[in-house]
């Protein structure tokens, strides 16, 4: 990719007493792109996600976007910088209405609506991740795979110049895996920088720019999906000795 | 945002309820159970400003008596020296300032141990205010005399209640609202939306900090003599959370519900079963737990829409 460098990571460590999830990882991620970030179970991919958004402190090094270093900045100020994510197990507040949970992305963070002009804003997000005519349902009331999509129109929302997916395509069927996949490339075509931690193949193939892959809390190879996923280390490491 | 017409009857209605109230010592033989209705009143006003912190963000706060107490204890050591209504004042920037410090210190950590030490402050201040009459002061107690009488009580607690549901109203309606409701359904979320959440808290409890402190220096003439065991008695904490409860915490209205008829109740079984308040009051705490989470007003909504849910299907 030439595009400039939007996300610097660099020797982050994040150790949980004595267990070293985050072992010193650096990488870049540049602007306008889909980066995936993939790996074997407990490698690190989430914890990372978690240092980026600032739902974790990182133990060593540092963060920095667009030079703002923000690594050591709360969690909301990151979210304001502009960073948004989705959880890995979906995040939704089950006793408010659909649009109020799109809309908590939309009031206090990177935009800062109100009113009317946010509860339109927040059904447009809606519109977008394919959700219709159930703004006024408690968020209780839906399904898994439409929750998912309402915590990523949340993130949509607060109009977000990086957005973190963890995990966001698990567990659809074929075709809403299309719709997904294509829902994230409009993201990058929209000028947004896309990280998602996926174990989904296809999407890994068809959506990322570049990979990085991780293997108990180190990079073990970065590079285009086709590259990474023909790298010997990566075959035995996450796809196991049987991958043929 | 701008006014409803909806909004606007409603606060003509409640205007005009209030007016309605303000009338009640007028009537003949009043005198009688205004020694009921001011507690009522004063327990209205308590729980109500309790559910506007705890409700949406699920802390339960047994700090009461210990703003109560103080606001009591600013009216008793100053009435000699500063204006009345200048007393109501510093009660309740007193109350709002504990609120802040005790809030600063706690609200961090997890509901558990906000309890354990909001019930602890009551207590650690009762002690300190014992300590220091005992050894400074001479006297265990303080004498409040005034002129009020229960009626005077009664408006000014009418009043406050007044406020105490605007502010309420506005809060609701206001970012602060949605960012505490956020923050009660998943704090993580709240976080990651932008939402500063320690702070969102902290303005909360001070405004039930402050409250509570006034209805304290309100009260104090009422007591006319008063001492650290009452000021900062941890069972008013208690009758708070309990009545907030039974009425409900999800509307500005549901507190009301818990506060009329668990203090006519408790009126009856504290003359009766003196003994027994206590236990009483366990048992009281554990049927609202079990059988009406949601307290009354949860189970008036409950009805409320399923009878508009059912007018719905007819009219189709």
């Amino acid at each position: 990719m030439s595009s400039a460098v939007l996300l610097e990571v660099r020797k982050v460590v994040k150790r949980f007493g004595g267990l070293v999830a985050i072992n010193g990882v650096s990488f870049d991620v540049h602007e306008h792109e889909v980066l995936g970030l993939i790996g074997p179970n407990g490698s690190g991919k989430t914890t990372m996600m978690n240092l980026i958004s600032g739902a974790l402190p990182a133990t060593d090094g540092y963060i920095a976007m667009d030079d703002k270093l923000l690594t050591d900045l709360p969690t909301r100020k990151i979210a304001r910088a502009g960073i948004a994510r989705t959880f890995q197990l979906v995040k939704v507040i089950p006793s408010m209405t659909v649009l109020e949970n799109v809309m908590a992305g939309a009031v206090f963070g990177h935009k800062k609506l109100w009113g009317h002009a946010l509860a339109v804003y927040a059904e447009r997000q809606l519109e977008r991740v394919g959700l219709f005519g159930v703004s006024h349902k408690p968020t209780a009331d839906l399904t898994y795979i439409d929750q998912k999509r309402v915590e990523l129109a949340r993130a949509l929302a607060s109009d977000p110049k990086v957005i973190l997916l963890d995990e966001w395509l698990a567990g659809l069927n074929p075709t809403e895996l299309q719709t997904g996949i294509e829902l994230i490339r409009s993201l990058r075509d929209d000028g947004r920088t896309v990280i998602l931690v996926e174990h989904v193949m296809d999407a890994i193939r068809s959506l990322c720019d570049r990979c990085v892959v991780m293997s108990t809390g180190n990079i073990i190879a970065q590079g285009t999906p086709a590259d990474v996923l023909a790298d010997p280390q990566v075959i035995e490491a996450y796809l196991g000795e049987d991958y043929e | 945002m701008k006014l409803t017409q909806t909004d606007v009857w409603r606060g003509v209605a409640i205007l005009l309820v209030f007016f309605v109230l303000a009338w009640l010592p007028a009537v003949p033989g009043a005198d009688g159970w205004l020694s009921i209705v001011v507690p009522i009143t004063m327990y209205t006003v308590l729980a109500t400003s309790w559910a506007i912190f705890s409700g949406p963000t699920h802390y339960v706060s047994l700090a009461t008596a210990a703003f109560f107490g103080v606001g009591s204890y600013t009216l008793a050591l100053g009435l000699d020296s500063v204006p009345y209504p200048l007393l109501l004042l510093m009660a309740a920037v007193l109350g709002g300032v504990m609120a802040a410090l005790v809030g600063w210190a706690t609200l961090r950590l997890s509901g558990v141990y906000f309890v354990i030490f909001t019930l602890g402050l009551a207590e650690l201040i009762r002690q300190v205010f014992t300590w220091y009459q005992n050894n400074m002061g001479g006297t265990r107690g303080s004498y409040v005399f005034t002129d009020f009488t229960d009626a005077h009580i009664y408006w000014q607690l009418l009043a406050l209640a007044l406020l105490v549901y605007l502010v309420g109203w506005l809060i609701n309606r206001s970012r602060l609202g949605f960012a505490i409701r956020i923050i009660g359904g998943d704090e993580s979320v709240a976080k990651h939306s932008g939402i500063n959440v320690a702070w969102s808290k902290i303005v909360l409890f001070m405004v039930s900090g402050s409250v509570a402190a006034v209805v304290g220096a309100i009260l104090a003439p009422r007591f006319v003599y008063i001492e650290p065991a009452m000021a900062f008695n941890p069972q008013l904490s208690f009758m708070v959370v309990i009545m907030a409860l039974l009425g409900g915490t999800q509307r500005l209205w549901g507190p009301l519900m818990g506060a009329i008829p668990f203090a006519l109740v408790w009126e009856i079984i504290a003359s009766n079963f003196p003994a027994q308040t206590t236990l009483l009051m366990g048992l009281a705490f554990l049927l609202v737990v079990f059988y009406i989470p949601n307290g009354i007003s949860g189970v008036v909504l409950r009805w409320y829409h399923q009878a508009r849910a059912r007018q719905g299907v007819n009219h189709e």
